[in-house]
């Protein structure tokens, strides 16, 4: 098992990513294992989007490389075969509709091979009935259902989900957990970005926690737990970030 | 990429906004072509609308859809794409819905009252300045991230080839008027595709000679096969010069 986790999955070298004189992400050093499930936690504006971004090749770092099952991603896209994508904010053409972006998204990906492609989402968001509807006619939270399904749509090895939850009705918030976990049991690689900490308990077992660009802790959530003597996710953190500004008062 | 296309391309065509501006070349061409019997004048007409209008709708629409189509730009490019396919796919998805807006709306009218080779320099001239132009809105788009700025550049391109060089040249004309000056016009000229459409239109509507002695010295270069191929290769490089600019950035930029 042991020289499994030596071989990351993901893993970010000394990454910097500088916006003029904003540092972005300050310097991150961090391995994403398969078969874990990571919540990538963090106030506004910490880089968490920025982090996920970079992974996805949409950000060029500054310094530093990211590693994608041991091979670097500069200047490479066909390692993206292997990551899902569901992004924060899901905009699409206004009148194209949800079977021609189903049927485009399969073509980008020349996955035309009809028996890989996982189309339970579809089903289970019932987006089928509305295949014809052009997508400026969906309210927010259908559009957010057909980002997920497209993300689940390719069994792509690694999930990255960025606010998958926020709004969804509780009915599909419960439909994507279950998908989130039925896929998590199959062994697959997530990354979940959420401000709903208590989804990210259910749903994740490592956390991530950034901050200012930095990585503050990565570890699993009951070591967190154990460590803040808290019992839920949420205290934790918070208990976590005054352990840590109170240890920085003290230094200085 | 072909699906890539087809599909931004019929959602382009189901905006309002190309179905408003072909609405409007064809009420114009049809409008011209109702008041003068003469083809030549009504080319020349509708050829002040297209050098004005087509770069200026070009730039416009194009920077809209780009930053319109920003998130789901970056969800492609999140697939295993290369950058450039999709860039390419987005380019001629708007070119070919502008191209196709600007044939509906004048060669309609064009055929139906019968077109001639006129005529049908007309469209070509349409066509490639859409072309320029898209090209030039895209490396507008490419070169910031900011949706009121491109927009800006995007009109200053316009602003600049359509208004601003015509004086300059003039002013470079008029200054220098001592001097033989025919060949740095034709060079001069070079530099702006709208003028450089402009002068092959005029050449085939064969009134350069209101241009005077100038006018028959470019009679003499551009009405020759060499002088059309010149002309038409150095706007096919306004085409690609700047689309090659455009996605080598894009290539590299932060999304």
């Amino acid at each position: 098992m042991n020289h499994l986790q030596s071989n990351p999955m993901i893993l970010f070298n000394n990454v910097c990513k500088n916006f003029g004189k904003l540092k972005a992400l300050d310097d991150i050093n961090l391995e994403l294992n398969a078969g874990k499930s990571y919540a990538l936690v963090g106030p506004n504006g910490s880089g968490k989007t920025t982090l996920i971004k970079s992974l996805l090749g949409l950000v060029v770092p500054t310094t530093g490389e990211i590693l994608f099952d041991k091979k670097s991603i500069a200047n490479d896209w066909k390692y993206r075969k292997k990551i899902g994508y569901m992004p924060q904010i899901g905009r699409y053409p206004d009148n194209m509709t949800i079977g021609q972006l189903v049927d485009m998204m399969k073509n980008i990906r020349g996955d035309e091979d009809h028996e890989k492609v996982d189309e339970e989402l579809i089903d289970a968001f019932k987006l089928y009935k509305i295949y014809e509807k052009r997508m400026h006619t969906l309210s927010g939270g259908t559009r957010q259902k057909v980002s997920a399904a497209l993300a689940f749509l390719f069994n792509a090895p690694v999930l990255i989900l960025d606010e998958p939850t926020a709004g969804l009705d509780p009915v599909s918030v419960e439909i994507l957990k279950e998908k989130i976990l039925h896929e998590k049991r199959r062994g697959k690689l997530l990354l979940i970005s959420s401000h709903i900490l208590n989804d990210l308990e259910e749903l994740a077992t490592e956390v991530v926690y950034i901050f200012e660009g930095k990585v503050h802790f990565n570890n699993t959530i009951e070591s967190l737990k154990m460590e803040t003597n808290e019992k839920r996710l949420g205290k934790a953190i918070a208990t976590f970030i005054r352990q840590k500004e109170l240890l920085a008062s003290i230094n200085q | 990429m072909t699906r890539v296309i087809k599909y931004i391309f019929y959602d382009i065509l189901r905006t309002r906004f190309i179905l408003l501006y072909t609405v409007f070349l064809l009420v114009s061409t049809f409008a011209m072509f109702q008041l003068d019997s003469d083809t030549g004048k009504v080319v020349l007409s509708l050829l002040n609308i297209i050098l004005i209008v087509v770069p200026l709708i070009s730039v416009v629409f194009t920077t809209i859809h780009f930053y319109n189509s920003y998130e789901f730009i970056e969800l492609m490019l999140a697939q295993p794409v290369n950058r450039s396919v999709i860039f390419l796919g987005e380019y001629l998805s708007v070119a070919i819905s502008l191209c196709s807006a600007c044939l509906v709306g004048i060669g309609v009218p064009a055929l139906l009252f019968g077109a001639d080779e006129r005529a049908i320099t007309l469209l070509f001239t349409g066509v490639t300045l859409t072309l320029v132009f898209v090209s030039l809105a895209f490396l507008a788009s490419v070169l910031t991230r900011d949706k009121a700025k491109a927009i800006g550049i995007a009109l200053l391109f316009w602003f600049y080839f359509s208004l601003i060089y015509d004086g300059l040249l003039l002013w470079v004309v008029f200054s220098f008027s001592d001097y033989p000056l025919e060949k740095v016009t034709l060079a001069l000229i070079a530099l702006n595709p709208v003028d450089l459409a402009r002068i092959i239109m005029l050449l085939k509507l064969d009134i350069a000679a209101l241009m005077g002695y100038t006018g028959a010295f470019y009679k003499d270069f551009f009405g020759s096969h060499a002088g059309i191929i010149f002309s038409t290769s150095i706007l096919v490089i306004w085409i690609i010069v700047p689309l090659m600019a455009a996605s080598r950035i894009f290539s590299k930029k932060d999304l």
